[in-house]
């Protein structure tokens, strides 16, 4: 059946004039810019270095792609509302810092503790944080009717000040946290399996668990189902019996969740806590998003368009490194991307007057 | 009739005293041909009253004046010379001014920037700033003409809808206009306030103005016009003095076209009450104190003019519109139905009025659109089974006979009868036993009216109570069993759809407002 669909497009497309079918390769090519950039920088940056397609660069790359999953899945639910969510990078450092400071064999935060909780214990703790979080976003958004760049971007400060606040307690005076358990790293850094003499750290299995998670959530659940109505048109959601509010609000919880996740991982993975850990995740989440499909129309997007976001992402970053790009340069870059990104994204859904 | 025309165009062409000319207006929206070779002939220093039912073109036809819409085909004259508005601050420049029916003000700013918009006065040729001043100045100026008592500094938002009109009416004089259209300007004025604008309009009337002026009021038609052109259907009717009209006149032609079979045959039963609304008020709009009691298997019309509450009602009875008081019964049972959650629970549908607004949700698919109101159906343990949604969504697409080329298909590539459909399938896919339909026929072609109607009534066959809101009269005469009639957000009266005549609902309609 595919092939005669297939072949029923081919045949539509012979007919089109020349100046149409100008248009229509035209289109083909302007809607999937975003891809076709990347691989042509992937081709160009291979031939440079051939490195970068080499197995330690690719493993690299997906780690990396591991760890930013989580955030981009959450804030991705918070983008189909036609929000937006930039307490994210805080809501993973406040997370991280509070997995570091309890499993960590120092214990400077609370110098009063002899040994580290279960990991079980502090896991579910990160994740009543990131909820209240979420729930105060959520809350704020759909009962006072704020729009979600005021609630999180007023969240953002106060979680910052949190952070500050709680990296001064006991005798820790501000400082980064390290000093991190055995068990709490290697549980999370520790290698999953080897490809020749390649290590693959377990996260990356856990992100694999969390982005299937997330896609039963938004396909196979009431709670999904509802998320993408309420994104397309929360008037007509409201008519057709749709809690409105408490999708909003539980969308918001289980961003603020993903954010945890994503902070308790980074702990563990960059070995260190300190005040600037997640500082500007959300705009690489945001991005990753964009890129992959989740439109700020609202109502659409899919979680393996955020994977692939999330991932070509790093490629372009991981590129980048090879090329020995200034540093400075990269933020240039990914602005660049974001805004491409968007004007691809929003050029379909135009109404053409 | 055609020489009859002609006549006229050639004696309007020779008398001095024509102001504006409209000949032969065409105007298609798609699938819908609002305005059909349409004239309209204002002399100067006349009130040329404009009338039709909701839907008659009237206020297209203003539009296409006013540089709103571009006309399809037709000439306008202007004092005899040939004009095209492209915008409507080109028709201000040159002597064309509107009350718009639907106010479109700043209402965060204050009553002089309003009045000065996009024609804000300088402070000198030299110095390009706005001046407080010379506004405050001009907009005093005006309102002493014309004895509105109104301080041009008061923020828009703070004033009742009647002086905002006022304020509408104000910026319409101060342009100097030759021609002045008001669209509708008494419905939101009290008694006093409509004796003040009659005196505006007798002032620019005596000035030497062309006055157009829209109304559904019949008295104030009599009263203040000097001609009176009416239209049905975007086709021009009639243009008469005033003097020679009575209200029955001006109804039978508003309203005088036939009823053909375009309805299906009814074979509905009328059994129990199954409903009984008990003194419904509205917190927050002007519905008050409706009372009216529905049976199962009726199809009960609600009849009315644009604003007269019907719409109001039936968000009310949802539980989407807040009530200050009021019951509702259903099966003797009362039942809250304080938002739509509740009252799909309690088996009740709502087919909204503005689709795209609160019906569809434009980027999802058909299956989305239809599975969305009845979600828990299709659950398999904790999940929702991709099947049962399919077997369902595939259910309402044959049911309704709706044309799509698959489940998966974005709604807003269907037409508008067909996504009516899939709106109408969602609802049934709850099982309710009361649907509540906001003009289900607005814009659709009149094939799949047909269709929808038939829809209706096979509802109505299976012993459901259906309740439609429609502005099209012809279709409640030919669908409902009984017609109940909205009248400024009161019930006018009821009235057996088999017994009753357009006329008879009319006059009910214009019953307080």
């Amino acid at each position: 059946m595919g092939e005669n669909k297939i072949k029923a497009q081919k045949q539509a497309f012979a007919q089109l004039s020349t100046q149409e079918k100008m248009k229509k390769i035209g289109d083909l090519l302007l809607n999937n810019a975003m891809y076709i950039i990347i691989l042509l920088a992937v081709i160009y940056i291979s031939a440079k270095v051939p490195a970068f397609l080499g197995l330690s660069s690719v493993v690299n790359v997906i780690s990396l792609t591991a760890a930013k999953l989580p955030i981009a899945l959450g804030i991705g639910g918070c983008i189909v509302l036609t929000g937006t969510d930039i307490s994210a990078g805080r809501v993973v450092g406040l997370t991280a810092c509070i997995a570091a400071s309890l499993l960590t064999t120092t214990f400077k935060v609370f110098p009063s503790m002899t040994s580290a909780p279960p990991i079980i214990v502090v896991l579910l703790m990160v994740l009543a944080v990131g909820a209240v979080v979420g729930f105060v976003n959520g809350f704020s958004v759909a009962k006072f009717k704020l729009h979600p760049f005021i609630v999180t971007l007023s969240t953002q400060l106060i979680v910052y000040g949190v952070i500050l606040m709680y990296l001064k307690n006991g005798v820790n005076n501000g400082q980064t946290l390290s000093g991190l358990s055995d068990s709490y790293r290697s549980l999370i850094t520790g290698t999953l399996f080897k490809i020749g003499n390649v290590a693959v750290p377990r996260y990356v299995l856990y992100s694999i668990i969390l982005t299937v998670i997330m896609w039963i959530i938004w396909n196979k659940t009431t709670f999904g189902k509802n998320m993408f109505a309420v994104g397309s048109n929360e008037e007509s959601a409201n008519v057709s019996g749709v809690n409105v509010a408490r999708t909003i609000i539980l969308v918001f919880m289980l961003a603020g969740m993903m954010y945890a996740l994503t902070g308790f991982l980074d702990g563990a993975r960059i070995a260190s806590a300190n005040a600037n850990t997640g500082l500007n995740y959300e705009c690489d989440a945001i991005a990753a998003c964009v890129i992959g499909g989740v439109s700020f129309v609202g109502g659409i997007g899919r979680i393996s368009g955020i994977v692939v976001g999330v991932l070509l992402l790093q490629i372009i970053f991981a590129g980048l490194n090879f090329l020995s790009v200034d540093a400075n340069m990269l933020y240039i870059i990914k602005g660049l991307i974001i805004l491409v990104a968007c004007a691809i994204d929003m050029r379909k859904y135009l109404v053409r007057k | 009739m055609e020489k009859q025309k002609t006549a006229s165009a050639a004696e309007a062409q020779n008398s001095k005293d024509v102001l504006l000319r409209m000949e032969g207006i065409v105007k298609s929206f798609p699938g819908v041909k609002a305005l059909d070779n349409v004239s309209l002939t204002v002399k100067a220093g006349t009130v040329h009253a404009l009338m039709g039912e909701n839907g008659a073109g009237k206020s297209t036809l203003m539009k296409c004046l006013f540089g709103v819409y571009n006309k399809d085909a037709g000439h306008i004259y202007l004092e005899g010379r040939e004009v095209n508005f492209k915008t409507s601050k080109e028709a201000l420049e040159n002597g064309v001014a509107m009350v718009h029916q639907e106010l479109n003000q700043a209402l965060k700013r204050n009553v002089m920037d309003n009045m000065w918009l996009g024609r804000f006065p300088k402070i000198s040729k030299w110095c390009p700033l706005t001046s407080e001043t010379k506004m405050y100045a001009a907009t005093k100026k005006v309102f002493d003409e014309l004895e509105v008592n109104v301080d041009p500094k008061t923020v828009m938002s703070r004033m009742p809808v009647s002086q905002r009109q006022m304020v509408e009416i104000a910026k319409a004089v101060s342009f100097n206009s030759k021609v002045i259209v008001f669209d509708e300007p008494t419905s939101s004025l009290t008694e006093e306030e409509v004796e003040h604008l009659f005196r505006i309009i007798n002032m620019l009337r005596a000035r030497g103005c062309g006055i157009i002026y829209i109304s559904h009021k019949m008295e104030e038609i009599l009263r203040i016009s000097d001609e009176v052109t009416i239209m049905r259907d975007g086709q021009w009717i009639a243009t008469r003095p005033a003097s020679e009209l009575t209200m029955n006149e001006i109804i039978r032609l508003m309203v005088g076209r036939e009823l053909t079979n375009r309805y299906p045959e009814k074979d509905n039963v009328v059994g129990e009450p199954l409903l009984e609304v008990k003194g419904l008020t509205a917190a927050y709009s002007l519905l008050k104190d409706v009372s009216f009691t529905a049976k199962k298997g009726e199809v009960l019309g609600i009849a009315g003019l644009d604003g007269s509450g019907r719409t109001e009602l039936l968000e009310n009875i949802f539980g989407i519109a807040t009530r200050k008081s009021g019951e509702i019964f259903l099966h003797g049972k009362r039942v809250l139905n304080r938002n739509a959650r509740e009252s799909l629970a309690n088996k009740f549908a709502l087919l909204t009025e503005e689709r795209r607004a609160t019906g569809i949700f434009a980027i999802r698919d058909i299956q989305a659109n239809t599975t969305i109101s009845s979600l828990w159906r299709y659950k398999v343990g904790p999940f929702l089974s991709n099947k049962k949604l399919s077997e369902s969504t595939e259910w309402g697409i044959k049911a309704m006979r709706t044309k799509t080329p698959s489940q998966y298909t974005q709604i807003r590539s269907l037409s508008g009868g067909n996504q009516q459909k899939v709106i109408l399938a969602r609802w049934l896919l709850t099982e309710p036993e009361v649907l509540l339909l906001d003009e289900p026929t607005r814009g659709i072609d009149v094939g799949a009216k047909y269709e929808i109607y038939q829809l209706i009534l096979n509802l109505a066959k299976q012993g459901k109570t259906v309740i439609m809101v429609s502005s099209e009269m012809p279709e409640l005469l030919g669908v409902c069993d009984r017609i109940l009639v909205m009248s400024g957000g009161r019930l006018a009266g009821e009235v057996d759809a088999k017994n009753t005549t357009q006329e008879e609902i009319m006059s009910l309609a214009a019953k307080y407002v």
